[in-house]
């Protein structure tokens, strides 16, 4: 039996409230990965994350500085986590993380930690703002958008939707408004917390799907898994679904990514209508939290991902396992003062 | 008229849609509907072992199968030849 190397791999993304960070589904598929062996290192934001004290998947977690600190502030707490673990690659795995990541990509190479990340220029373009322009580019059904950056551009809504609509703050969050008054109700609150600009987008009735997978960078499909939503949150996130077969969903997923040549691991959230139509609604520019269903059918996205980041050939995977669910479920641990304690005062555990 | 070949249905009546995801269940004579028409039978020949199996009239066969055919294609279950 052939020894495997051991990689030492960073992931973020370790939060697991009622929208869930995809850390610890990525973790669970590298410690499945049948061509490597990992020690995983957890970047944190917060001390309560519950990855920090899952030390059966994670070995060692820093505390991380938010995005907004700025590019030196997280490329200095990296040098040191660096200095201690020899990091091989790091999978950042919150949207907010990727402007500054893509930015440092470069260096981080040069020190010798792998990341595959969209460019910048992918990154911006599949922005929520930018929806229209992509769909129009792309050829892709794409809700109507706009951006407001002010209270006072609200007024012109309902002369240009019809109620009702969703607000949809920068990065994350978004609300069904059904009149003027929820509109400035959601822009307030989802502004003070992500931010502007705050999104207006038209409300496609449907059925929710999504997809998930890898594109190479050259524009092609390394894997791609479509699913149902089978179980809504009030947040919208999926907490049950099944991985389906259909044809148009692959088909658009490849359209995406042949177009934009996509590099990395992405979420697309689709809406079919009433007619059958899909709508995407929203690029997510990482792997998602249902990322292990993924692997469930036969698709190890996270391995491939790492490999692709070393710089390795990556075979795209032909199939899945169709009709395969996943049903999320909360888990309370039970953990000693004393680890609260040490990651809360020192920054590691 | 055709279930789709992809359509899986389980002896205990679970039927899966695998291209939508949408999962269903159908009583006893709902499987039987189901795999006659997987066997490619025609309305008549389903008819005429519906009935002998379930000892039903014709009439009430007749409106019972366009209402459940209805609904698969309202689901997209069955496409028309």
């Amino acid at each position: 039996m052939t020894k495997k190397r051991k990689l030492t791999i960073a992931v973020s993304g370790l939060n697991a409230v009622d929208s869930p960070g995809p850390g610890v589904a990525v973790i669970r598929a590298l410690r499945e990965a049948e061509s490597f062996d990992v020690r995983i290192i957890g970047i944190a934001y917060e001390s309560l994350e519950p990855g920090i004290f899952m030390h059966n998947l994670v070995d060692k977690t820093y505390q991380f500085p938010y995005p907004s600190a700025g590019v030196d502030a997280i490329l200095e707490r990296l040098e040191y986590i660096h200095s201690i673990e020899k990091l091989d690659v790091f999978i950042p795995n919150f949207d907010s993380e990727l402007y500054p990541f893509i930015k440092l990509e470069d260096t981080l190479k040069e020190m010798g930690i792998h990341m595959f990340l969209p460019t910048m220029e992918q990154f911006e373009e599949r922005h929520k703002v930018n929806l229209n322009e992509f769909g129009e580019k792309y050829g892709i059904n794409v809700p109507k958008s706009k951006a407001i950056h002010d209270l006072g551009a609200i007024y012109s809504i309902s002369s240009e939707f019809t109620y009702p609509v969703l607000v949809k703050g920068k990065y994350y969050d978004a609300a069904v408004a059904y009149n003027m008054e929820q509109v400035k109700t959601h822009f307030n609150k989802i502004s003070a917390k992500w931010g502007y600009p705050i999104i207006i987008q038209e409300f496609v009735h449907g059925t929710e799907f999504n997809v998930t997978g890898l594109g190479d960078g050259f524009g092609n499909t390394i894997a791609a898994v479509p699913m149902r939503k089978q179980y809504i949150t009030d947040k919208g996130k999926a907490w049950g679904g099944i991985s389906i077969s259909d044809k148009r969903m692959l088909e658009l997923t490849d359209k995406f990514l042949s177009q934009t040549k996509w590099r990395g691991g992405f979420e697309l959230e689709l809406m079919k209508n009433k007619e059958n139509e899909f709508y995407l609604l929203e690029i997510n520019p990482r792997m998602p939290a249902w990322i292990y269903l993924a692997v469930g059918v036969g698709q190890n996205i996270p391995e491939a991902l790492v490999k692709l980041a070393l710089g390795e050939k990556v075979e795209p995977f032909t199939s899945y396992k169709v009709g395969k669910m996943f049903v999320r479920y909360a888990w309370d641990m039970i953990v000693d003062m004393e680890e609260f304690q040490i990651i809360s005062t020192r920054g590691e555990l | 008229m055709k279930i789709k070949p992809n359509i899986a249905v389980s002896d205990s009546g679970f039927v899966f849609n695998p291209d939508t995801g949408e999962s269903f269940t159908v009583n006893p004579i709902g499987v039987d509907i189901i795999n006659y028409l997987k066997d490619n039978k025609n309305t008549g020949e389903i008819s005429t072992q519906i009935r002998q199996k379930y000892n039903v009239e014709q009439p009430t066969f007749e409106k019972d199968f366009d209402d459940f055919v209805g609904l698969m294609l309202n689901y997209s279950l069955v496409i028309n030849d």
